[in-house]
């Protein structure tokens, strides 16, 4: 039986597709799912997401969210998802020295400081998914 | 009777309105496609939100979290979408009358939040209470973007300063039918769960309660969201109607003036024609 993968943003549907297995990044850790997975609902931390379809494997950064499972079908919502051959390595990494940057400036409120982490966690988890797209070249893994 | 120069300056100066008509009909067109898309794209999301949050509504009650308490008194807040610009027809002025409707039909204590320059500019006009005004979404509000503003009302929510949120928008019924709507935000009503499996089959992780609490401030961004796109097909399909009738009559006034210049022309020809012929008549 496939397992239909879907993941949606609040702004477009970024991925469906019948698919062989998925590995999210829960907010409980890593999270393998097969066909036939018991019903599940999770949130989401900031992390990659594995596709495995036919022998081969494509990468996701996706922040945020919430993971919805049924035996036949896997819905990620997620605020934000980043197909590993999309990111622009430049501007992540422009998006690194920002938060960085105000990282070491101070804030006057909490949530300012939250937030600036947050970025920063987002813009190193895109270089590091968009890297291993570099290393491993895109979509052909035996 | 006007002059024929004169004639011909406003024929001139309304054929340059008919241009820009023209020009900006187009514009809203194209426009108009990318809206749509955008709110095509965005109803997967939201769908599955409810999903989710009928499944959690299932196991949970409302006492699991304020966003779902009901409370019996205190301040109604009304968001209220209009557009930053003019030039869309009778859009704004719809929305903002059926808000003003909504303030009035309700006594008690009440603020609006106003999404959209025209409807702010309209709520000073009238002195209702605004609690805070956004606008420069643009013609492609991201997600992001409306973040500020749930945040906003979901804090106020929290700390007991409202004790329901409305959203007033108009709704978008098809490319010449716009009509205003009013929906509940808060306090959230989760729709009875149908959908798939029943929520008491799931596996919740970490937990229920911890689902509920990060799904809640997302659904209320997502309802925000949406509205915001509502507006945004809104404004440029309202604008594509308004611009075509006003290229049309913009037309119909051209043709009336080049009536006007041809029948001024002749009788100025006739005139002069009389002149010569009585000169000749008298030379003679």
């Amino acid at each position: 039986m496939p397992l239909r993968l879907e993941i949606v943003t609040p702004e477009r549907r970024a991925y469906e597709d019948d698919v062989d297995s998925v590995v999210l990044p829960g907010s409980e850790g890593e999270l393998g799912v097969l066909p036939h997975h018991a019903p599940l609902l999770s949130t989401l931390g900031v992390g990659e997401l594995r596709i495995r379809k036919g022998g081969q494997e494509e990468f996701f950064a996706i922040a945020g969210g919430f993971l919805q499972v049924r035996p036949d079908r896997v819905v990620v919502m997620a605020e934000t998802a980043d197909m590993a051959s999309d990111i622009d390595l430049e501007s992540a990494e422009k998006a690194r020295r920002d938060a960085e940057q105000a990282l070491t400036e101070g804030f006057d409120e909490p949530a300012d400081l939250a937030r600036a982490r947050a970025s920063l966690q987002r813009a190193l988890l895109r270089i590091r998914v968009a890297e291993r797209r570099h290393r491993e070249g895109p979509r052909h893994r035996g | 009777m006007p002059s024929q120069r004169e004639i011909r300056r406003r024929i001139s100066s309304v054929r340059n309105i008919k241009q820009i008509t023209r020009a900006m009909q187009f514009v809203a067109a194209s426009k108009l496609k990318r809206a749509q898309d955008a709110t095509l794209q965005s109803r997967p999301y939201s769908e599955m939100i409810d999903e989710v949050l009928s499944d959690l509504a299932a196991v949970l009650t409302a006492e699991e979290h304020p966003l779902l308490a009901r409370r019996e008194e205190g301040t109604r807040l009304l968001i209220v979408f209009t557009t930053d610009r003019g030039l869309a027809g009778s859009l704004n002025t719809n929305t903002i009358r059926f808000a003003a409707r909504q303030i009035t039909e309700q006594a008690g204590d009440l603020k609006v939040v106003t999404v959209g320059r025209k409807g702010n500019a309209a709520m000073r006009r009238a002195r209702v209470p605004i609690a805070a005004a956004f606008d420069g979404y643009g013609d492609r509000p991201t997600f992001a973007a409306i973040l500020p503003l749930a945040r906003l009302v979901t804090d106020d929510y929290l700390a007991g300063t409202y004790s329901t949120v409305d959203l007033v928008h108009p709704s978008f019924v098809s490319t010449l039918v716009q009509r205003p709507a009013v929906d509940r935000l808060l306090p959230i009503e989760p729709a009875e769960d149908t959908g798939g499996i029943p929520g008491h089959q799931f596996i919740f992780e970490p937990n229920a309660g911890d689902v509920l609490r990060s799904l809640l401030p997302r659904y209320v961004a997502t309802r925000i969201y949406q509205a915001v796109l509502e507006v945004t097909a809104s404004e440029q399909s309202a604008r594509m109607v308004a611009m075509k009738s006003a290229t049309e009559n913009a037309q119909e006034l051209i043709d009336d003036l080049t009536l006007t210049y041809n029948k001024v022309r002749q009788s100025n020809i006739t005139r002069e024609m009389i002149e010569i012929a009585t000169g000749a008549n008298a030379a003679r």
